[in-house]
C-alpha cells in the first residue's frame, strides 16, 4: 500500500489542502467562541428584559449561521478531500484515526440541528426555551474541534496501533486519540485562539463604527462583549503558547528546530529573531544568546536537538515553518499589548477608550487575529512535512493517484474565492439592515440599575 | 461477523436518510428552477426555501456521518472510491459548496439578487444528486477496484448503470420535495400551492417510476450481475415493496392524502437503496472487495459501534425535537409564539471580587503553567488560567462598561496628521 506513486502535483495537491484549510479554520473559530458571546448577550437579556441585548442577540444570530453555512460547506470539502487528495493516508490509517471524525460527525449534527431550532426559533419559542436551544451549539462547536484536533495530535504524534510492512495490525483508536499526551496543547491554544479571532474581529467591525461616529449604546455592547473575550485571552495566549513550544520541544524537537532555524545540536542554544535560515544557520538574524535552550527547557545550558538529526529528505522547509512561527509570535505580542491596554483604560478610567488611535489598533487586529491563526497552524503542519504521519508515511505516499489535481485546485481556488466574497457580502449586508426599533439609548428608563457597581 | 457489518448497515441507514432529507432538499432546489416568472413562481420558490432554510444543514450531515463510519470501518474501501471516482465526487463537493454558499447569500439578498442565487442554487441542486448518484452507479456496476485510483478516471462513471442512477437521484429527489412540499403547503393552508405541487409530484413520480423500471433493463444489459441481485432471492423482497409503495403513494397524491403520500414515498425510495444493498452483498466492491476483506481491527469496530450507539441515544432525539418543531409548523413565517416576558430587574452585581480573583489565578496560573515542571502542575495552570479568563470577563463586565456614557471617538484623524507638515 506505500509505493510510491508518480504524482507530479504533490505540491498542488498539498496547496489545495492548505487552501481548503485557510478558508475554514476562521469559521472554526467562529464555532467555538461565536456562540458563547450570543448567548452571554442573550442571558443579558433574560436577566434585565432590556430590549436591546434581544436585538444584538438576534442580529449576531444572522451572521452565525451565514459563517456556520460556509462552515458546513468547507468542512465537508476538507472531508472529501482526506479521499479525494489522500486516499493512501485514510485507506491505510482510517481505522486509527476515524474515530474522532465520526464523532465529531455527531457534533456537527447537533451544531446544525440546534442552531436551526435557534436562528428560526427566535419569537416562536418562549425565551428561556430559545436561550436553551442555544446551549448545545456552544457545547457542540468546542467538542467537534476536540475531535479534529484530536487526529491532528495523532498525526503529529502517532501511536496506539501496530504498524507492519505498511499496513496498520492492530490499533486503539481511543488510546491513540485521546490517550496521546501530545494533543492537549494544540487542543488549547486553538481554543483560546477561537476566542481572539472572533472576539477580535467582531470588535474590529464595531471599531469601524466607533470611528465613523456611530457610538450608542447598541454599538458599544456590540464592541465590549466581544472586546473583552479578547482581551482577557489573548495575554493567557502567550501563556499557553510558551507552554505548547516546550510540549513541541518534548515531542517534535525536529519540527523545533525549523521553528527556530536551529541548524546544528547545540547546548544553550540562541534564540534567533528574523533573519534567514541557510546552510544550516540563521543568518543577518537577532541572535539572543541561551534563550531558546532557556525557553525550551528552562535550562541555560541544556542541549536542544537540532536539525541535522534527521537526514536532509526528512526536514521541514526551514523558512516557512520559521517565518509562519515570528509571524505568529508577532501577530499574537502586537494583540495581547492591544489587550493589556483595553485592561488598564478599564481599569484606570473606567470607561471606554476615548482616544480612536485605540480603535486603529482594534481594527488592525481583527485580520491580525487571523493573520496569528493561519500562522500557527502553518507552523504545525508544514513543521510535520515531509510526513503525513510523523514517522510513519510521507506525503507523498498518501497522495492520490488520480490526474487532473491542477485543474481540480483552480476550480477550487475560484469556487471559494467566490465564497469569501459572498460570505464578505453576506456580513456588509447583514451590518446595513436598519434596526426594526431603534434600541433605546435612554439607559435610566430601561435599566436603572445598571450603573450600580 | 456482525461487528463487521454493523457499521456498513449504519452506512445504508445513512444513505437512505441522506436521500431522503437531503435529496427532498435538492428536489426543492429542482422546483425552485422551474418555478417560472411571476409572482406565482415567486411564490413556490419562496415556499420551497422556507420548508428547507431550517433543517438542510441537519439533512446534509448524514453524508458526512456515511463519509467518517466508511473511512473508519472499511477505510481501504473509502481510498478506492474517492481515488478512481475523483471527478463525479469532487462535482458533487462543488455543488455543495454552491448550496451553502446560496443559504448564506439568502438571508441578505433582495428579489432581484436572489434571483440568481437561486438559480445558482438550482444548478447545485441538480449536479450534486446526480453525481453521488453515478458515484453509487459506479460502485454497483463494479467499476471500482481497490488501490490508490486504479479504475478508469471517466469511464467508471459514465457508463448505463452510472447515468440512471444520477438521473433516478434527481428525480426521486423531485418526486420527494413535490410531495413534502404539498404536505407543506396544506399545512400552511395555501391552496393554490398545494395544486402546484401535487402536479409536480405526479409528473415526477411518472418519471421516476419509469427510470426505476426501464432502468431495470439497462441494469440487465449493463450489469448483470446487480439484475441478478436485484431480481431474485432477497433482493426481490425491497424491488417489490418500493413499487408497490410508489404505486401507492402516487395513489394518495391524487387523493390528495399527502401526509400519508409522504411515507410511502420515503418506502419507496428507501426500497430502492435496500434493493441495491442486498444485491451487493457482501461485497463492498463488486466483485473485488468484501465486508470481511475490508473491515478495520474488531477494537476499532467495537469502538466506533459504541460510539455510533451513544451518539444515536443524543442524535435522534435532538432530530425528532427539530422535525416535530418543523413539521408542527413553528418555524413557518406565519407561526408566532408567546411574547416576550421581559426579566425583573437586576438588584446586584456580583463582581465586586472579580478582578482580584482573575489577577489572583492568573499568577497562580503562571507559576503552575511556565514555571513549574511537572505535568500534574500544568494541567492546574491551564485550569487556574482558564478561570482568570471567566473572572476577568466579569471584571471588566462589557455590558455594564457599554451601558455607561461614553465620550465620543475623537481625535485627529490619520489624514490630518499626514497633512500636518506641509
Amino acid at each position: 500500500m506505500t509505493d510510491i506513486l508518480a504524482q507530479d502535483y504533490l505540491l498542488e495537491a498539498r496547496q489545495m489542502q492548505a487552501l481548503s484549510f485557510v478558508v475554514h479554520i476562521p469559521l472554526v473559530c467562529f464555532g467555538i467562541a461565536f456562540p458563547a458571546l450570543v448567548l452571554f448577550v442573550e442571558w443579558r437579556y433574560l436577566r434585565t428584559g432590556d430590549e436591546l441585548y434581544r436585538t444584538l442577540a438576534r442580529r449576531w444570530s444572522k451572521v452565525l449561521v451565514a459563517l456556520f453555512a460556509a462552515g458546513v460547506v468547507t468542512g465537508t470539502i476538507l472531508s472529501f478531500e482526506l479521499g479525494l487528495l489522500w486516499p493512501n493516508f485514510t485507506a491505510t490509517f482510517g481505522e486509527v484515526f476515524g474515530l474522532g471524525f465520526a464523532i465529531e460527525g455527531f457534533s456537527f449534527f447537533l451544531e446544525a440541528i440546534f442552531i436551526g431550532i435557534y436562528v428560526y426559533g427566535w419569537d416562536r419559542l418562549s425565551p428561556r426555551a430559545h436561550f436553551l436551544s442555544g446551549l448545545p451549539i456552544a457545547v457542540a462547536g468546542v467538542v467537534g474541534s476536540f475531535m479534529v484536533i484530536a487526529v491532528n495530535g495523532w498525526m503529529n504524534h502517532p501511536e496506539g496501533f501496530t504498524f507492519e510492512n505498511g499496513r496498520v495490525t492492530s490499533s486503539n483508536a481511543a488510546r491513540a486519540l485521546f490517550g496521546n499526551s501530545y494533543f492537549w496543547h494544540e487542543f488549547i491554544h486553538m481554543y483560546v485562539a477561537g476566542f481572539i479571532v472572533t472576539g477580535f474581529v467582531i470588535a474590529a467591525a464595531y471599531a469601524v463604527y466607533a470611528l465613523r461616529g456611530r457610538w450608542g449604546r447598541y454599538e458599544r455592547t456590540a464592541f465590549a462583549v466581544p472586546m473583552t473575550a479578547a482581551a482577557v485571552a489573548s495575554p493567557v495566549q502567550l501563556l499557553v503558547g510558551d507552554w505548547a513550544a516546550r510540549e513541541v520541544a518534548k515531542n517534535q524537537p525536529v519540527k523545533l528546530a525549523a521553528m527556530e532555524g536551529l541548524g546544528q545540536t547545540t547546548k544553550g542554544a540562541a534564540l534567533h529573531v528574523v533573519g534567514w535560515y541557510q546552510n544550516g544557520e540563521v543568518v543577518w538574524g537577532l541572535g539572543i544568546p541561551k534563550l531558546l535552550s532557556l525557553l525550551a527547557f528552562h535550562d541555560i545550558n541544556s542541549t536542544v536537538q537540532g536539525l541535522d538529526t534527521v537526514p536532509l529528505e526528512d526536514q521541514p522547509p526551514v523558512n516557512v515553518v520559521r517565518y509562519a512561527f515570528q509571524s505568529m509570535v508577532g501577530a499574537g505580542t502586537i494583540m495581547a499589548l492591544v489587550a493589556v491596554l483595553f485592561l488598564y483604560l478599564r481599569w484606570r478610567k473606567g470607561t471606554l477608550p476615548a482616544s480612536p488611535w485605540f480603535y486603529r489598533a482594534v481594527v488592525l487586529c481583527g485580520p491580525l487575529s487571523i493573520v496569528a491563526l493561519l500562522a500557527g497552524w502553518i507552523t504545525t503542519e508544514v513543521g510535520r512535512q515531509p510526513w503525513v504521519v510523523y514517522g510513519f508515511m510521507r506525503t507523498e505516499q498518501a497522495v492520490t493517484g488520480a490526474s487532473g489535481i491542477p485543474v481540480g485546485y483552480g476550480a477550487l481556488a475560484a469556487v471559494y474565492l467566490g465564497l469569501v466574497i459572498a460570505v464578505g457580502w453576506v456580513l456588509v449586508r447583514l451590518s446595513r439592515v436598519p434596526m426594526a426599533e431603534p434600541p433605546d439609548d435612554r439607559i435610566d428608563t430601561v435599566h436603572p440599575l445598571s450603573h450600580v457597581e | 461477523m456482525a461487528l463487521q457489518t454493523i457499521p456498513a448497515a449504519v452506512v445504508v441507514i445513512g444513505l437512505i436518510l441522506y436521500t431522503l432529507l437531503a435529496g427532498a432538499d435538492f428536489g426543492a432546489g429542482v422546483w425552485q428552477l422551474s418555478a417560472g416568472g411571476g409572482e406565482h413562481g415567486r411564490r413556490i420558490r419562496d415556499h420551497a426555501h422556507h420548508a428547507n432554510a431550517p433543517v438542510w444543514e441537519a439533512n446534509h450531515v448524514w453524508l458526512i456521518l456515511v463519509i467518517t463510519v466508511l473511512w473508519t470501518a472499511y477505510p481501504s474501501v473509502f481510498g478506492a472510491i474517492f481515488s478512481t471516482l475523483a471527478i463525479p465526487i469532487f462535482l458533487a463537493a462543488l455543488g455543495i459548496i454552491g448550496r451553502g454558499t446560496s443559504y448564506a447569500l439568502q438571508n441578505a439578498a433582495n428579489a432581484r439578487q436572489r434571483r440568481y442565487i437561486d438559480l445558482s442554487f438550482a444548478a447545485a441542486s441538480i449536479v450534486t444528486p446526480y453525481m453521488l448518484g453515478s458515484v453509487i452507479g459506479a460502485i454497483a456496476s463494479g467499476r471500482v477496484p481497490p488501490g490508490n485510483a486504479l479504475g478508469a478516471e471517466v469511464g467508471s462513471w459514465t457508463s448505463a448503470t452510472s447515468i440512471l442512477a444520477g438521473l433516478l437521484a434527481v428525480a426521486t429527489g423531485a418526486f420527494l420535495a413535490a410531495v413534502f412540499l404539498a404536505a407543506d403547503a396544506e399545512r400552511l393552508r395555501e391552496p393554490d400551492l398545494v395544486e402546484s405541487f401535487r402536479g409536480r409530484a405526479l409528473l415526477a413520480g411518472v418519471v421516476a417510476g419509469g427510470l426505476a423500471v426501464g432502468g431495470l433493463f439497462v441494469v440487465r444489459a449493463d450489469a448483470p450481475r446487480l439484475f441478478d441481485g436485484l431480481t431474485s432471492g432477497w433482493g426481490l423482497v425491497p424491488v417489490v415493496v418500493s413499487g408497490v409503495a410508489g404505486l401507492v403513494s402516487m395513489a394518495l397524491v391524487v387523493l390528495r392524502r399527502f401526509t400519508q403520500a409522504r411515507l410511502s414515498a420515503a418506502l419507496a425510495v428507501a426500497a430502492v437503496i435496500i434493493g441495491w444493498a442486498v444485491a451487493q452483498r457482501p461485497y463492498l466492491l463488486p466483485t473485488t472487495v468484501t465486508i470481511e476483506d475490508a473491515a478495520a481491527n474488531d477494537t476499532t469496530m467495537i469502538a466506533l459501534i459504541v460510539s455510533l450507539a451513544v451518539g444515536a441515544v443524543v442524535l435522534f432525539p435532538s432530530l425528532v425535537l427539530l422535525f416535530r418543531l418543523t413539521l408542527a409548523g413553528r418555524f413557518d413565517p406565519t407561526s408566532q409564539g408567546p411574547a416576550p416576558v421581559p426579566g425583573g430587574p437586576v438588584t446586584r452585581e456580583r463582581r465586586k471580587h472579580a478582578a482580584q480573583t482573575g489577577i489572583g489565578f492568573l499568577i497562580t496560573g503562571v507559576v503552575l503553567l511556565t514555571i513549574a515542571e511537572p505535568a500534574v502542575a500544568h494541567i492546574f495552570g491551564l485550569i487556574f488560567l482558564g478561570i482568570a479568563m471567566f473572572a476577568g470577563f466579569r471584571a471588566v463586565g462589557p455590558v455594564e462598561l457599554a451601558s455607561r456614557p461614553a465620550p465620543e471617538v475623537a481625535g485627529r484623524s490619520l489624514r490630518e496628521l499626514l497633512r500636518r507638515p506641509r
